[in-house]
């Protein structure tokens, strides 16, 4: 390769590095030839991308971002290999969203990839809330803050529902030193660890709005939308496979009404609910196989998940009322 | 005299980096690492004060650094030791320990001799720095 005749390219003359036909191929430093390719390859990074795509329903713009970043960084480390510095990227995100929309099952998605690109040194996720945090007194809440920044290092720090750290009515409350400590660390140890804060997005825009230093270091933030009917469906179907029941044709139909009838009513958490839902129906599986109380059950009958299992929720009920 | 003690007690002081990759290896390893200190450094002086609890559930060596790091700026002029404490039953003890700070001036210690009966001496070593009060040792 012609690369390794001469190991300082045309760097004296000015010119560029002329780019190679197929436009993948440049010669880092030592002028061994960059390919993006591989080096996507190494970093496994495509492997969660897809287990993103596959496991997760819906999302796309959440998936868009992601995989915005895990460009930036794979670009980023074959831009340091050819000695381009522009120092660590900024990863501190914020996930805003209403419950139950994946925001902490992204997150530990995130670690994943933040950890085969190599930003972040172990890839585990620490998930907090204020309760971790904030102190019951006075001298109480750095060491508490504290102790969770030293177990998340190397890892992601996941605070779910941060704007809780701020509690404006209060001018005492010991949030604001948490919140303090928080933006020391996010600053100075931006190689050490990740933070990701995350909560209803109302809300986490009003913490912003008060908390300017916070917002200006975070420099992702990402929307996750509700979902619709047939990805909660889909959503569905997925758990059910993860758990090893099947849904009959009916029951399927079941499901789809009930999605419609419960997404309206309050207290709705997207694939939570989905969630709670289809333990409930196990339960009424399970409860309808036992009462039966005769001879064998087959292997079918303890997948099946049948019509009446979803028909019997309190969401139907109610509706005829 | 530089007072040496511990795993590396012949190799010169580590510097941060080497110090963190130790870490690393007793991470790896599942043992506790924890932070001592003491004004004290008799070899016999198996009680060094403890610098906050043991870390038992820390993954990455930048926490323990965090650590070591508040550590040294609390006692500039102290010993400081990391300890590495492998709770695998049957074991239950120290895996490895070695210093990590110590204060810049050292006096060292003096060798005293007491007569016993006959022509027989008996040995002490004590440190100079403990003629003074604690606190006020280096």
């Amino acid at each position: 390769m012609s690369a390794r005749v001469d190991p300082t390219p045309s760097r004296d003359s000015g010119e560029p590095t002329p780019l190679r036909p197929d436009g993948a191929k440049q010669e880092d430093a030592l002028g061994n030839p960059l390919d993006l390719e591989a080096a996507y390859r190494d970093s496994h990074v495509g492997e969660v991308l897809d287990s993103l795509d596959r496991e997760l329903v819906g999302l796309a713009p959440v998936k868009s971002r992601i995989r915005d970043i895990a460009a930036l960084l794979l670009i980023e480390k074959l831009r340091r290999a050819v000695g381009l510095s522009s120092g660590p990227p900024a990863l501190h995100m914020s996930f805003t969203g209403n419950p139950g929309t994946g925001k902490t099952t992204v997150a530990m998605r995130m670690a994943e990839i933040l950890h085969r690109l190599g930003y972040v040194r172990k890839g585990h996720l620490i998930a907090v809330t204020r309760d971790d945090l904030v102190g019951q007194y006075i001298g109480h809440t750095a060491p508490k803050t504290r102790e969770v920044l030293k177990k998340a290092m190397g890892g992601v720090l996941f605070i779910d529902e941060a704007y809780y750290l701020y509690r404006p009515e209060n001018e005492r409350d010991y949030g604001q030193e948490a919140i303090e400590i928080l933006l020391q660390v996010m600053e100075n140890q931006r190689d050490d660890l990740v933070v990701i804060l995350a909560g209803y997005k109302d809300r986490m825009e009003t913490f912003f709005r008060s908390n300017p230093g916070l917002s200006s270091r975070i420099a992702h933030h990402i929307d996750f939308p509700d979902y619709t009917p047939e990805e909660l469906l889909a959503i569905a179907r997925l758990m059910l496979q993860q758990m090893q029941y099947r849904l009959s044709a009916e029951a399927g139909e079941a499901l789809r009404e009930y999605i419609e009838k419960r997404r309206v009513q309050p207290h709705f958490a997207n694939a939570r609910s989905i969630r709670n839902a289809l333990d409930r129906a196990r339960l009424r599986q399970a409860s309808r196989l036992f009462e039966r109380k005769r001879g064998a059950i087959s292997r079918q009958e303890l997948e099946a998940i049948e019509e009446a299992d979803i028909r019997a929720s309190r969401v139907f009920r109610e509706h005829h009322n | 005299m530089r007072i040496t003690q511990g795993t590396f007690s012949f190799l010169p002081d580590l510097t941060d980096e080497q110090i963190a990759s130790q870490i690393e290896y007793c991470l790896g390893k599942g043992w506790a690492v924890s932070i001592e200190y003491t004004d004290d450094p008799h070899p016999r002086n198996a009680y060094w004060e403890m610098f906050g609890m043991p870390m038992f559930d820390i993954r990455d060596a930048a926490g323990v650094m965090t650590e070591l790091n508040a550590c040294r700026k609390t006692f500039p002029r102290h010993y400081i030791k990391v300890n590495a404490f492998d709770s695998t039953r049957g074991r239950e003890s120290l895996r490895l320990s070695f210093i990590v700070g110590r204060p810049a001036e050292e006096p060292g210690f003096g060798l005293e001799r007491q007569e016993g009966p006959g022509r027989s001496v008996r040995y002490t070593t004590r440190s100079y720095a403990t003629e003074r009060p604690q606190g006020e040792r280096y």
